[in-house]
């Protein structure tokens, strides 16, 4: 791989200040060092964010706070993670391997890359790669791809479960700069592909927030393997049902689109319905309208719907 | 012949290089040192089809640590190289995207790497055609098919059988290319020495073929060329042939006038050392009401590369196994603009297996007739296309056996969102035999040597052919030792068609009895065994000798999505005498979960616009996990074959992965009445039909 020099950040602060002078924010690296070594990014500088402080702390509202360095393991095993959200621990534990669960911080859980295989091989097209170079997968090797919210620039799907935990239980991501809505981090692929989130050059995640949770909440992780693979699609779900009625309800799909798909559609035919099998199933259908599947991967379609009401009906 | 005395062999012995290789001291290829060594990148075509116009020395040379670029313009000239793979930079032709059309050489790997990535080439780029088709317009017949099958056969008149036929099932089956994937990548060291003799470490499954190929190569005596392979971390068929990293090495080494290293990377084993071709094969079974065959044809089509014929023998397993007197079956390539395909573990049998027992299975539902039953009514007396006996053929005790331990046949069920269903297939494998050579000794402490060109790539053979020794000795094991994987040692055959242990150890046998008839004599004696004589008298003898086996495996299919796990497996061998207990269950649990990788995670994807293989990494290219193999139970009929070997064992390499996927797909199809006739069983092709 292409030489880089490397340093390491004690605060926030001199991972900012790195990151201005043109380094890489690295956290894990258990992603971008294989980009590096792929040759499908070449970053001249890196600084190293997994010493930054940061711990997973109670908040006085009965939410939580997890530092950006937190080991995806850690978190996933955190007694207070384990009892409040389910969704989360579950969503964390169907990712990657114990090794690499091991070593992937949260901020940097969000901000892997897309696995598409045009995206992978620096000697192919790729518009997110190679901005104007085209779209191979379009018309190519798409089984896995977006079904949702892609453009004629990209269809590729972003790999997170965290990130698709994290959309269903409305969290908050703290940057150097502000804080704003998990839904809102990631983007659709639009003209700029090459962009996949709102982050500016050189802002850093130090935590999320995550609010109190009412409800029985729940990770689906559909996929060929049954381990070690990632999400043909998966679906993040928490429900408060009340007297039979839908009080709360809040549903995020990964493997589907460019961003953990916030199923709002979904979501709003169900607030305050009848907790039934039935309208569930509508609801995924009113989801799913949406969908435009290419050549290879209407399943997913097939697969979402079924597994919103699946999920759903096993939170009741 | 007569079988050797039983005390050490049937026995579950520990590998006896465990302790070595648990604590990392079992040396393997790339961790051999060399004084100055440099270390060498191979550097990838990216178009499908073309010339090198020119390579960029000098965008790399100027690199800190570059010591050299090798291609067609430079590289020194090979003298004769047999298989087109090997002949790295001899023209500036590029048959596939990802052949090797340059090399770096390096003071570090991470020089090596980086000089790889910048490496300027420029390319006159021809059209290319890289994807198999159904009825390829360049469909051909190969004059033979590996190893040397006739290509068509016909027996009886088939046409006429099967039209004539009460019940007629026609379909077609599909396998993709897959790719072998051992854990130990491809590797060489090479060192000339001062006097041009050549000392290599490599990674294979036989050194001789390695040594011969450098041999020739480079214009040496073959003993001028030692090939040193104690240990190897698989290969599955791959390292079966000498591979690109060999030459390469020992040219770069020649080139650089230092030793030299080579590392395939994982990615380039997609490209450079083989896969299995993917088969297109129709099966057309002819049968009365009472489930007995009357007419079953087999016709195959498959690819091979522009850079040498590799014609995979899918269609040749259908010759042998079942009784109808009518059959024909054939083989059609096509070369494309692809890498060559190769041995991937039971080339031909495997691939060939899933369609004819997924038609078996199909036959059996039409006919409403219990799967098991239906291959029993099927049973050949006699070799079907040979007509001669079988040595042993227990196949029928395999399936009956194993259907009274799997509790055969329950019902397909419905558990909550989940379908459960079970299915059945045959298992069978050629045994064959090489002629090779051994030299046993005995030393002065009272203990014994035994050495021969034979590997170890991690199935147990340097402990199974310790076990045999001992026993022909009439010794403990602990008082032997077996030294393989090194081409100075008495000439021996490759790990490969299931073949080794059964070659090897019959050569063990004759020198450790020949030795015993000299001892008394004083010490140190020895006794050199060739058991070519032997093997000749065999292959005289009108048998047919084959391994046999069923499997039975239960599926449950998550009717939401289509995700298929498969909770059990159990599979019954009848694969003659076990030499050793342990390492034999590792070799059939391996191919059987090797199997239902197959059948529901591997495939290689191509893109035929840019004609190489999409997904050539392990993140992408799935094989099965731990979390997908739950539970395989394996056993063993008490079976001696005094026909092929001293032992009465024959090999087991291979046979588990063989019937394993149509075991999968007839579970499926019984737990949701969809077939799938496409490998791998998705979620993608069936969660829509269930």
């Amino acid at each position: 791989m292409k030489a880089f020099a490397y340093e390491r950040a004690r605060d926030a602060d001199e991972a900012v200040r790195a990151a201005a002078a043109g380094a890489t924010f690295l956290g894990g690296g258990t992603n971008l060092v294989d980009l590096m070594k792929l040759g499908v990014v070449e970053p001249e500088r890196l600084v190293d964010v997994t010493r930054l402080p940061g711990a997973v702390e109670d908040l006085p509202d009965g939410g939580l706070r997890v530092g950006a360095s937190v080991r995806n393991n850690d978190l996933a095993a955190h007694p207070l993670v384990r009892e409040r959200y389910p969704v989360l621990s579950q969503a964390l534990l169907a990712g990657a391997s114990g090794q690499l669960r091991n070593l992937a911080t949260t901020g940097g859980n969000l901000l892997q890359r897309t696995r598409c295989l045009y995206f992978m091989d620096p000697t192919k097209p790729c518009n997110k790669r190679r901005p104007g170079s085209g779209c191979p997968a379009r018309e190519g090797e798409h089984s896995q791809l977006a079904i949702l919210g892609w453009s004629e620039q990209c269809v590729a799907t972003h790999p997170s479960d965290l990130a698709v935990a994290l959309a269903a239980l409305d969290a908050t991501v703290v940057t150097s700069a502000r804080r704003l809505p998990i839904v809102e981090l990631h983007r659709l692929p639009g003209d700029e592909p090459e962009r996949d989130t709102v982050l500016e050059p050189g802002e850093l995640i130090t935590a999320v927030e995550l609010p109190p949770l009412a409800g029985r909440s729940a990770y689906r992780k559909v996929r060929d393997r049954a381990s070690f693979a990632f999400a043909l699609v998966s679906v993040a779900a928490v429900l408060r049902v009340e007297d039979g009625r839908v009080a709360d309800i809040r549903l995020a799909l990964g493997g589907v689109a460019h961003k953990p798909w916030r199923a709002t559609r979904a979501e709003e035919a169900l607030r305050g319905a009848a907790a039934t099998a039935e309208s569930f199933a509508a609801a995924a259908d009113d989801e799913l309208e949406q969908a435009r599947s290419l050549r290879d991967n209407g399943y997913k379609t097939t697969i979402a719907r079924n597994t919103i009401r699946r999920v759903l009906e096993e939170l009741l | 012949m007569t079988a050797v005395a039983d005390r050490s062999v049937g026995r579950a012995v520990d590998r006896i290089e465990g302790p070595e290789k648990v604590s990392g001291r079992a040396k393997y290829a790339y961790e051999y040192q060399a004084d100055r060594v440099a270390y060498v990148a191979g550097v990838s075509a990216t178009v499908a089809k073309g010339r090198v116009r020119s390579v960029d020395e000098a965008s790399v040379l100027a690199l800190p640590g570059v010591l050299g670029v090798l291609w067609h313009a430079n590289a020194p000239r090979l003298h004769e190289v047999e298989d087109g793979e090997l002949a790295l930079f001899q023209s500036p032709r590029v048959a596939y995207r990802n052949q090797w059309v340059a090399a770096v050489i390096a003071e570090s790997y991470a020089a090596a790497q980086e000089a790889e990535r910048v490496l300027r080439i420029e390319y006159d780029v021809e059209e290319h055609d890289s994807l198999l088709v159904q009825g390829h317009p360049q469909l051909y017949t190969p004059e033979k098919v590996n190893p040397s099958f006739p290509s068509d056969t016909s027996d009886g008149d088939f046409d006429g059988a099967f039209a004539a036929a009460e019940v007629q099932l026609d379909h077609t089956y599909r396998t993709p290319a897959e790719h072998n994937n051992a854990m130990e990548p491809h590797a060489t060291l090479a060192v000339w020495d001062a006097d041009g003799g050549l000392t290599v470490y490599d990674s294979n499954q036989g050194v001789q073929p390695v040594q011969r190929a450098l041999a020739s190569a480079f214009g040496l005596e073959p003993g001028r060329v030692r090939v040193i392979s104690p240990h190897v971390g698989g290969g599955f068929g791959s390292k079966g042939t000498p591979r690109p990293n060999a030459i390469l090495a020992a040219m770069a080494a020649k080139a650089a006038d230092r030793p030299a290293k080579v590392a395939v990377t994982r990615q380039q084993m997609f490209s450079v050392t083989g896969y299995r071709t993917p088969t297109i094969q129709r099966v057309r079974l002819g049968a009365g009401r009472d489930g007995r065959l009357t007419a079953i044809a087999h016709d195959v089509q498959e690819q091979t590369s522009t850079v040498k014929e590799f014609a995979e023998q899918t269609a040749v397993v259908t010759r042998m196994l079942y009784a109808a007197p009518n059959r024909r079956t054939s083989h059609r390539l096509a070369a494309l603009d692809v890498p060559t395909p190769s041995w991937m573990r039971a080339p031909g049998e495997c691939p060939g297996m899933f369609a004819l027992e997924s038609a078996m299975d199909e036959l059996a539902r039409e006919l409403e007739l219990d799967p098991v039953e239906l291959r029993i009514r099927n049973e050949p007396e006699l070799d079907p296309e040979t007509g001669n006996p079988f040595s042993t053929r227990n196949l029928v005790a395999c399936l009956e056996e194993g259907a009274r331990r799997f509790g055969w046949r329950a019902e397909p069920r419905r558990d909550g969102r989940f379908l459960v269903g079970t299915g059945v297939a045959a298992s069978t494998y050629p045994a064959r035999r090489r002629p090779a050579q051994a030299l046993a000794r005995a030393e002065e402490d009272g203990r014994f040597v035994v050495r021969l060109m034979a590997a170890d790539i991690g199935t147990g053979a340097r402990t199974a052919l310790t076990q045999i020794a001992a026993d022909a000795l009439e010794v403990a094991l602990e008082r032997v030792r077996v030294e393989l994987g090194d081409s100075s040692f008495p000439s021996a055959p490759l790990a490969g068609g299931s073949m080794g242990l059964s070659s090897w150890g019959a050569a063990v046998v004759q020198a450790c009895r020949g030795l015993r008839t000299k001892l008394g004599n004083g010490l140190p004696q020895e006794f050199h065994a060739d058991t070519e004589d032997d093997v000749a008298g065999m292959q005289r003898e009108p048998l047919a000798r084959h391994g046999f086996g069923a499997q039975f495996v239960e599926v449950r299919v998550d009717v939401d999505t289509g995700e298929v796990r498969v909770p059990r497996a159990l599979g019954i061998f009848a694969c003659g005498r076990i030499v050793n207990a342990k390492t034999a269950r590792s070799q059939f649990v391996g191919g059987m979960t090797m199997g239902i990788s197959m059948a529901l995670l591997e495939e290689s994807k191509l893109d035929a616009r840019f004609g190489d293989y999409l997904n050539h990494d392990l993140a992408s290219y799935h094989v099965a996990v731990n979390a997908d193999i739950p539970s395989i139970e394996v056993d063993w009929l008490d079976e001696v074959d005094e026909y092929v070997n001293p032992m009465g064992a024959k090999g087991i390499g291979e046979i588990g992965i063989v019937g394993t996927a149509a075991a999968v797909a007839n579970a499926v199809h019984d737990a949701t009445g969809v077939r799938v006739r496409d490998l791998p069983i998705t979620p993608a092709k069936l969660v829509e039909q269930l």
